[in-house]
């Protein structure tokens, strides 16, 4: 499975619209049935391709949210509000509606499970959806590597698969999740309140002398920031893994 | 492509025919941004523009200097080679054939280059005769530099491509010499208007 | 949305499925030697601008092109001058 997962020729298929899951006002998951999915890695992703009626064509790329294990592919949009696909996939798509798609594609962002290093996850928004594939990957396989994610959102309501995660995070399992909240906060709340900083690394990642494994995920400038920070931290680069979005997705 | 996602509609853009729009090109509202790298950014105090090559004596201008030369108010149609077009751009600049005045000459060609290492080649004759300025202004407003400020060459006639970005001088020279682009496919010329886009085109 | 300078820059990940076609294989884990600086970057991390007529993906460290993919007329094509050296394994 993770052989045919590298290799192979990337063809376009279809997959069908099975369910549309409102994950947060802006944030929706669309899980789809994609007859003849050869599987894929946490951690990939699939190019979506939408066609108008006069042959206009966008492409995005899109993570993969679903575990390899669930037998329907999940992915989950952000919809920008000046975005061209994002708020067709996200607004727009019924369930039974088509959606083109090819993949699965990304060999360096990639979460297999059996490396013993303990893992540390930082997102931003919706970066947050490819380290989540990475956690479900994690739970349905009942494996104990020890995981904190960091998990940057502008406010409380924007946080994606919040109740999942801490129903996750509560299983004693080895899997820890802090937040940042970084534009609003609700009254009582007791996470982080601010930006990704150095400190709040510091309290939230392995030592380094634990020689974790890192992926981060989010806006450009978020990726870079914390990428830079990890690294001044003293964290092998070659040991931090990043996916920038940019303002992608639109 | 037979596959249409249902209810896709896409930006907005007008296909419409027009004698305006050259083939294969659709009019957008908004102005694009394209990137080849970073965003150079150059203080005015640091700019300078200048033509040299097959020439006498270089020239160049500080931008005080530059500032001080005649200017025209220009409103063309733009189309980039990704599809787009942009109908009435309006743009300050200072005529190329102000910049060349009094220039003599044997080259035929000439390299555009721009801060951060963009290239683009054009015919002399291309730059000349009222078809192209070095713009620093678009709609009335100081050129912003994801749109090439300080500024940019504007030739509207040809693909935008050929417009380089955060333009730092010309180079006059005997010989063609294809730039960033048309060293990987993109067609030497570029006339929108023969749909000159790529090699073989 | 006025695109800010950040938002165009991406990493070898926006590629990934571009030189899938190309390589017909996944090429993110690939490590390329910059013909500029010598440095060795997996291609996962170099620096990507798709906002182009063409893609142009830049050394992380000294910010060298190292190559551009430009699609049209049922063509590709590639310089990668930029690389001296791609290794991958099969």
């Amino acid at each position: 499975m993770a052989r045919t997962a590298v290799l192979g020729r990337l063809i376009w298929q279809f997959g069908t619209v099975a369910e549309l899951v409102q994950e947060t006002p802006k944030v929706a998951s669309l899980i789809l049935d994609v007859p003849g999915w050869t599987g894929h890695l946490a951690g990939q992703h699939v190019d979506v391709r939408l066609t108008a009626d006069d042959g206009y064509q966008a492409q995005r790329s899109y993570s993969i949210a679903s575990p390899p294990e669930d037998s329907r592919l999940a992915i989950t949009v952000e919809r920008l509000d000046d975005g061209e696909v994002s708020p067709y996939l996200v607004g727009e798509v019924r369930t039974g509606d088509k959606v083109e798609l090819r993949g699965p594609i990304g060999g360096y962002f990639v979460w297999r499970g059996d490396d013993e290093r303990p893992v540390l996850l930082v997102a931003g928004g919706s970066g947050v959806v490819p380290l989540m594939a990475m956690i479900r990957h994690r739970a349905a396989n009942h494996l104990k590597t020890p995981t904190r994610l960091l998990y940057s959102s502008r406010s409380y309501e924007d946080i994606i698969y919040r109740a999942e995660l801490d129903r996750l995070a509560s299983a004693g399992d080895g899997l820890t999740v802090a937040h940042t909240l970084t534009r609003m906060q609700p009254a009582g709340w007791t996470g982080y309140a601010r930006r990704l900083d150095s400190a709040m690394l510091a309290e939230v990642a392995w030592p380094k002398a634990q020689a974790p494994i890192v992926y981060v995920c989010g806006p450009t400038p978020m990726v870079e920031n914390a990428a830079s920070l990890l690294v001044e931290m003293g964290f092998d680069p070659a040991s931090v893994k990043t996916e920038r979005f940019g303002a992608t997705g639109g | 492509m037979s596959f249409i996602s249902r209810g896709f509609r896409g930006k907005r853009r007008d296909t419409a025919s027009s004698s305006r729009l050259p083939p294969g090109q659709y009019v957008v509202n908004d102005f694009p941004v394209l990137s080849a790298g970073p965003t150079p950014r150059i203080p005015v105090a640091e700019w300078s523009f200048v033509i040299e090559g097959e020439i006498d004596k270089p020239r160049s201008w500080t931008w005080d200097e530059f500032r001080k030369l005649p200017t025209e108010q220009v409103t063309k149609d733009i189309h980039c080679v990704t599809k787009w077009s942009k109908f009435d751009t309006g743009w300050t600049g200072v005529s190329v054939d102000t910049l060349m005045e009094g220039v003599d000459t044997a080259a035929e060609f000439v390299i555009e280059f721009s801060y951060g290492g963009y290239t683009t080649n054009l015919p002399l004759d291309d730059v000349t005769g009222g078809k192209a300025w070095v713009a620093f202004e678009f709609d009335g407003q100081p050129l912003h530099p994801e749109h090439g400020g300080p500024a940019r060459m504007l030739v509207p006639h040809l693909y935008f491509w050929k417009s380089a970005k955060w333009i730092r001088g010309l180079r006059l020279v005997n010989e063609d010499h294809p730039g960033f682009w048309e060293t990987n496919g993109y067609h030497n010329y570029g006339d929108p208007w023969r749909e000159q886009r790529y090699w073989g085109d | 949305m006025t695109a800010q300078q950040s938002d165009m820059k991406l990493d070898g990940n926006a590629i990934a499925g571009l030189l899938r076609e190309i390589f017909s294989m996944e090429m993110t884990t690939a490590e390329g030697t910059c013909a500029n600086c010598g440095r060795v970057h997996v291609v996962g991390e170099v620096v990507v601008y798709l906002n182009a007529p063409g893609a142009v993906v830049r050394c992380p460290s000294c910010d060298h092109v190292q190559m551009k993919i430009v699609q049209g007329r049922g063509k590709y094509w590639i310089d990668m001058s930029g690389v001296r050296c791609l290794e991958f394994s099969i």
